[in-house]
């Protein structure tokens, strides 16, 4: 393996339930992320996509395969040193932050976890890093917008100061003019820290902003893995890919 | 082309304990048998715009308006019964996510026959057979198994097309459809709008379509209206959304990024507070809209 490897999949199977109740939610999945790349993954609701990212935090435990973060390869279980390298990014703001804990008590919380030190510090600046000032620290997340709590997301994502971003769907929740505003975000924070970025997405447009590859999902099966520009001249090879670029546009 | 909606001067508020909050504030708008569609960011007040036309702003809301008058006959003085007969059976409306609007302990059938035989006078043999010929019509496969099972057997697309049947098979002249689509899929949001979009036709109706996302509302309506604080800033036929003038639409139009024009960075919505100073511009029709 090289060690220019940021993510690296070979033959993922992940399933749900035992038996008679199995579901096989991700069926050999492959594909490998440079460091310092921004990848999408992009498919239908229940394709498996958000499943993948769940495997290699270590929410989801039944997999079968190989699957290896920065040259490392995995084991079933995830060691605090794991986290700080890789630290996801959810969906939804409104539900990822606890309701009754500050933007300081999130943060701090991380920190505590990893027993980091220069706790003040850390805090401070990672909010400036993210566009929010000081004077958002002691805030609950009902006084923030969308917008704002998806940067204290991030915030507690950066925190720990990780090498890979894994984001699901983070601007789905959000109106066009505020996810622009977090897309710019994410991409000066992808240059100032030389992070890389593992995206899933539904809409192809945010992918091909933000991402150099990416890998098309359907019913569990990676169908095609394809650089941006093929996308974007349509030079795609398995019909279902042209199916979903022809809906988007 | 004749109105068939007339709403004017709608005004809607909410005191707090820090004064009065106006979600809505005095526009005009008016439909005719064609596909309006409301654009916006949340918080805008599309939504409550698309709900005050049913009378449907629960206290402590405040609605008020000159008129909002269905083919001239002003809902504001109907009674509350009054009312019920115009809700599903004059203009129907489809919510977000058809999770959340079907009843998941009634099988889908009885859901849709409870809502025809409110409306009508049909036995239930009748209505049994009006649904699957509606559930044949939203290309539901096998209505005869679809009309047995729970809303949890269904997918979300599904879940969609039997909402709009629902919504539909009273005959309303009128379709509110507040972000129909959002909760689905590319492929199967186009399915499910080409279905809505051939009936509305069909039958001549009035669509008002919500939406925060302008790439739909432009390729599937008629005509726009552009809301933001509460006020319409500007309206504008569908199909010229893209050469629209009013610097918010210009804004959120520039923010969005384009798969065949890849910028580095994305403009960023520079807001402008006289935006939601200025008055309302009217939505009426006008008679040289020949759409």
């Amino acid at each position: 393996m090289s060690n220019n490897s940021g993510i690296t999949l070979k033959d993922v199977s992940i399933w749900f339930g035992e038996g008679e109740d199995r579901v096989d939610a991700v069926i050999h999945a492959s594909f490998d992320i440079k460091k310092g790349d921004a990848f999408g993954l992009v498919g239908e609701s229940g394709s498996g996509k958000s499943t993948i990212l769940k495997a290699i935090t270590g929410l989801a435990q039944n997999w079968s395969g190989s699957i290896s973060v920065m040259g490392q390869d995995l084991g079933q279980q995830r060691s605090l040193e794991f986290y700080k390298t890789v630290q996801m990014v959810f969906q939804d703001p409104y539900a990822s932050l606890h309701p009754r804990h500050t933007v300081d008590h999130v943060l701090s919380e991380t920190l505590s976890l990893h027993n980091a030190d220069n706790v003040d510090h850390r805090i401070v600046s990672v909010l400036d890093d993210v566009g929010l000032g000081n004077t958002f620290r002691f805030r609950y997340p009902h006084q923030l917008s969308g917008g704002q709590r998806q940067r204290v997301a991030i915030a507690r994502a950066l925190i720990l100061e990780p090498a890979i971003l894994l984001l699901d769907e983070p601007t789905s929740a959000l109106d066009v003019s505020v996810q622009a505003e977090i897309l710019n975000l994410l991409t000066d924070l992808r240059e100032e820290h030389n992070l890389t970025y593992l995206m899933v997405s539904h809409d192809l447009a945010v992918v091909g902003h933000m991402c150099s590859s990416l890998a098309v999902m359907n019913l569990g099966e990676i169908v095609e893995v394809l650089s941006i520009e093929s996308m974007r001249t349509m030079t795609v090879e398995h019909p279902y890919t042209r199916q979903l670029l022809e809906a988007s546009v | 082309m004749e109105p068939i909606l007339e709403v004017e001067n709608l005004e809607i508020s909410f005191p707090t304990r820090a004064g009065v909050f106006e979600a809505v504030r005095d526009i005009s708008f008016s439909l005719g048998r064609e596909r309006l569609g409301i654009v916006g960011e949340s918080g805008s007040g599309k939504s409550l715009t698309g709900r005050s036309i049913l009378r449907l702003i629960k206290p402590p809301g405040i609605l008020s308006a000159t008129k909002i008058a269905l083919h001239g006959e002003n809902l504001l003085d109907f009674t509350e019964k009054q009312m019920r007969n115009v809700r599903g059976h004059r203009i129907s409306m489809v919510m977000q996510d058809p999770k959340f609007s079907l009843n998941p302990v009634m099988t889908i059938g009885s859901q849709i026959i409870e809502a025809y035989r409110l409306h009508s006078k049909a036995s239930k043999k009748q209505a049994l057979k009006a649904t699957l010929e509606m559930l044949d019509a939203v290309m539901i496969r096998d209505p005869e198994r679809v009309i047995r099972a729970y809303p949890h057997e269904m997918s979300g697309g599904m879940g969609q097309r039997i909402m709009i049947a629902m919504m539909l098979i009273p005959r309303p002249e009128i379709l509110i459809a507040d972000e129909p689509t959002s909760a689905l899929d590319v492929t199967v949001q186009k399915e499910v709008l080409e279905i809505m979009d051939k009936l509305v036709h069909e039958r001549g109706m009035g669509l008002i379509f919500i939406s925060h996302d302008l790439n739909l509302v432009s390729s599937f309506c008629d005509r726009v209206l552009i809301m933001y604080g509460g006020r319409i800033v500007e309206t504008c036929r569908a199909d010229r959304l893209y050469e629209a003038k009013h610097p918010y639409t210009r804004g959120l139009l520039n923010s969005m990024p384009h798969l065949d024009n890849p910028k580095t960075r994305l403009e960023v919505l520079k807001r402008d507070d006289d935006w939601a100073n200025q008055p309302s511009v009217s939505g009426a029709l006008l008679m040289d809209d020949t759409l």
